[in-house]
């Protein structure tokens, strides 16, 4: 396989992986979509509102932190951190969601509906949507939104209604799936805002597209940093959109090592995790084939994570691409290991990371020193840790 | 694919309508639904649409999302309903249609799912996460099985894809009566009897409707547009009450299905 082809193909599909895996009543939304997502990126206004949105609203360009304390203390390789964690809402998300919902504008949608997991794609969502005057509706599984409260209320002071979902696991899969039968009754005048590089063609790569301003970014800003490419990325992987937007300006840098970070939830021995690119098998889940956590009657697991963001048995199918044709690596991290990551970054650096990025600084802290001394390996750092302060306290206390 | 032509070319010979009750494999359990589906074609049932259990089941409604948790929660698989198909087989030569989500037979193996399938005697295949379009890797396994393919439409589908549908299907077209999912309503949608006409202009096979499908009375209104009538929540919803009581369903469903059945055949 080549890597620099130019993916999606046609139908959607990053090699096997991708397409439009979704019932009929859809399909004229989403081909909709995506002539309207081809013309929106080919026009310059468009194009200069979400540039002028990401800057002045958002805080864009975030900086590249050289993390001088954690280097020493891992031994090896320089760390530098993009932080994501400083835009407004807190995560990478909102690149995602301004860029939607100024499509949905522009497409005279008048109803957004998401889903949420932790309730960082909700937030960014009913942020944007409250910015853009659309009445936003976040499908929300009922277990998040006992142990998401705070996600919850900032959602709600934004305008935005939660809706919790009381099927299946009542977790994040439940809520894209209640989100997607939503969709399928209210198509004609609703935009699904999906918060990862997931669903059907044209959503992974519309996703991918508005987040890849995160590598477009990094990049000049290691040139200009370490006056040279990084030796290695790194990104936590759930779904997988701010390793997808971190990546693809370097997939074409062959030099260039891509390290996704799953999450090894309580141990992959213990079969409670979220690998899916690690220890999945390749099936259909919310609108695409990608490697997906399922039994062996092909009846979709359950995720486990001590990050809500990670916590989903799917992932996009551009990274089970990569995956297969050795573009990128994928690792995992336990819980343990994280939270470790997530005490050590704020030690050493003065920077809470969310959980879901301590994952990935966990491993970096792990490899580091298997690098040269004058080396650079950069860490997307996704999110705030802030909202996850509460539970990290419970997890140390029941765990130490 | 045979059985089913035959079915639809006799009932339009007799200028009737089918009607195809919906069921989840192993709701309660799978010995249920076997005597459920012979109790079914005893009632005038013409063609059976038996639901594969799945655990996000996105085009479903909660009663049918109840119904596959049931079963699953009772050790229903794919592996197992194909073996009671095959013991079914002895006592019933109905037409039965596999209706399920595409993960659990793409993990089956695609090549094994419809050999085996075909051998326990499915005749069918209906998958409402797949769409002709994709549909490439499972459709040469189902032809060379003798599986008919039974795709989708909607009343948001686009004249083009009615035709592309009524190409590639085999045997008959489902036509979804509603924008939405799954689930009985009161009342059937104003704009189905001009979606059924403007399909039947670009599609030749027998279009089936379901969806929605709440009572005898709806049953028989879209008994007289469409060649088939499919009726799937209203029946699981006296199982799943058959199963909250503690009762064996299979009287009541019986009682249903004959209700519904002689509602579609008064066209």
């Amino acid at each position: 396989m080549n890597v620099t082809d130019r993916l999606p193909d046609a139908s959607g599909f990053y090699g096997i992986y991708g397409g439009r895996y979704i019932p009929e009543v859809l399909v004229p939304a989403v081909e909709e979509l995506e002539k309207a997502f081809r013309q929106i990126m080919a026009d310059e206004s468009f194009r200069a509102e979400l540039a002028s949105l990401l800057k002045n609203y958002v805080g864009r360009p975030n900086p590249v932190t050289f993390a001088s304390r954690l280097t020493k203390y891992c031994g090896g390789a320089k760390i530098y951190l993009k932080r994501e964690d400083l835009n407004h809402t807190g995560s990478h998300k909102i690149n995602n969601t301004l860029g939607q919902l100024l499509l949905a504008k522009r497409m005279g949608k008048t109803r957004i509906i998401a889903e949420t997991g932790a309730g960082m794609h909700g937030v960014a969502t009913a942020t944007a949507a409250a910015l853009l005057e659309l009445p936003c509706i976040v499908y929300m599984g009922a277990v998040d939104v006992a142990r998401q409260k705070a996600n919850v209320f900032r959602m709600h002071l934004m305008g935005a209604e939660v809706r919790p979902v009381e099927s299946g696991s009542r977790t994040l899969k439940d809520a894209m799936n209640e989100a997607i039968r939503d969709w399928c009754t209210n198509v004609t005048d609703t935009f699904y805002c999906i918060g990862s590089v997931a669903g059907p063609h044209p959503y992974p790569e519309m996703v991918r597209t508005f987040q890849a301003i995160i590598g477009r970014e990094a990049k000049a800003q290691m040139m200009e940093l370490a006056g040279k490419l990084p030796a290695a990325v790194f990104a936590c992987v759930g779904g997988g959109s701010n390793a997808m937007g971190m990546f693809y300006e370097f997939i074409p840098e062959k030099s260039v090592e891509l390290v996704g970070v799953e999450a090894a939830g309580f141990g992959i021995e213990t079969g409670k995790h979220a690998a899916s690119l690690g220890h999945g098998s390749v099936g259909i889940l919310h609108g695409s084939k990608s490697y997906v956590l399922m039994d062996n009657d092909g009846q979709i697991t359950e995720a486990h994570s001590i990050s809500a963001g990670l916590d989903y048995p799917g992932v996009g199918p551009e990274h089970s691409y990569l995956k297969d044709c050795q573009r990128a690596t994928y690792a995992n991290i336990t819980d343990t290991e994280a939270v470790d990551a997530y005490h050590k970054l704020s030690e050493l650096e003065g920077i809470i990371p969310a959980l879901e990025s301590s994952h990935a600084v966990a491993h970096v802290m792990k490899v580091a020193k298997n690098y040269p001394k004058d080396a650079a390996l950069l860490i997307c750092l996704s999110g705030r840790g802030d909202k996850d302060a509460e539970q990290v306290e419970d997890w140390v206390k029941n765990n130490r | 694919m045979n059985r089913i032509e035959e079915t639809f070319r006799r009932l339009q010979t007799e200028r009737k309508a089918a009607f195809m009750p919906y069921l989840v494999a192993g709701d309660p359990d799978l010995d249920t639904t076997r005597r459920l589906i012979v109790e079914m074609e005893k009632n005038g049932a013409d063609l059976i649409e038996l639901g594969i259990p799945f655990s996000d089941p996105m085009a479903d409604g909660p009663t049918n999302q109840l119904a596959a948790m049931r079963a699953l929660k009772n050790g229903a698989t794919l592996a197992k309903t194909l073996e009671m198909l095959s013991a079914l087989r002895q006592e019933t030569q109905i037409p039965i249609m596999l209706m399920g989500y595409y993960n659990p037979f793409y993990h089956y193996g695609l090549e094994k799912f419809c050999l085996d399938a075909a051998a326990a005697g499915a005749d069918g295949l209906i998958i409402p996460d797949l769409q002709p379009d994709a549909a490439g890797e499972i459709r040469d396994f189902a032809d060379a099985s003798g599986l008919a393919t039974v795709f989708l439409i909607a009343p948001t589908s686009t004249d083009e894809r009615l035709k592309l549908v009524g190409r590639e299907s085999r045997g008959f077209v489902y036509a979804v009566s509603l924008t939405g999912v799954t689930g009985a309503r009161s009342a059937l949608p104003g704009e189905l009897t001009a979606f059924i006409e403007r399909a039947r202009k670009l599609i030749s096979l027998p279009i089936a409707v379901g969806f929605g499908i709440g009572t005898p009375e709806m049953a028989q209104a879209v008994g007289k547009i469409a060649d088939g009538v499919i009726v799937g929540s209203a029946i699981v919803k006296i199982i799943q009450h058959s199963v909250e009581a503690g009762n064996d369903p299979v009287i009541q469903v019986g009682e249903m299905v004959a209700k519904m059945a002689a509602a579609v055949k008064r066209r």
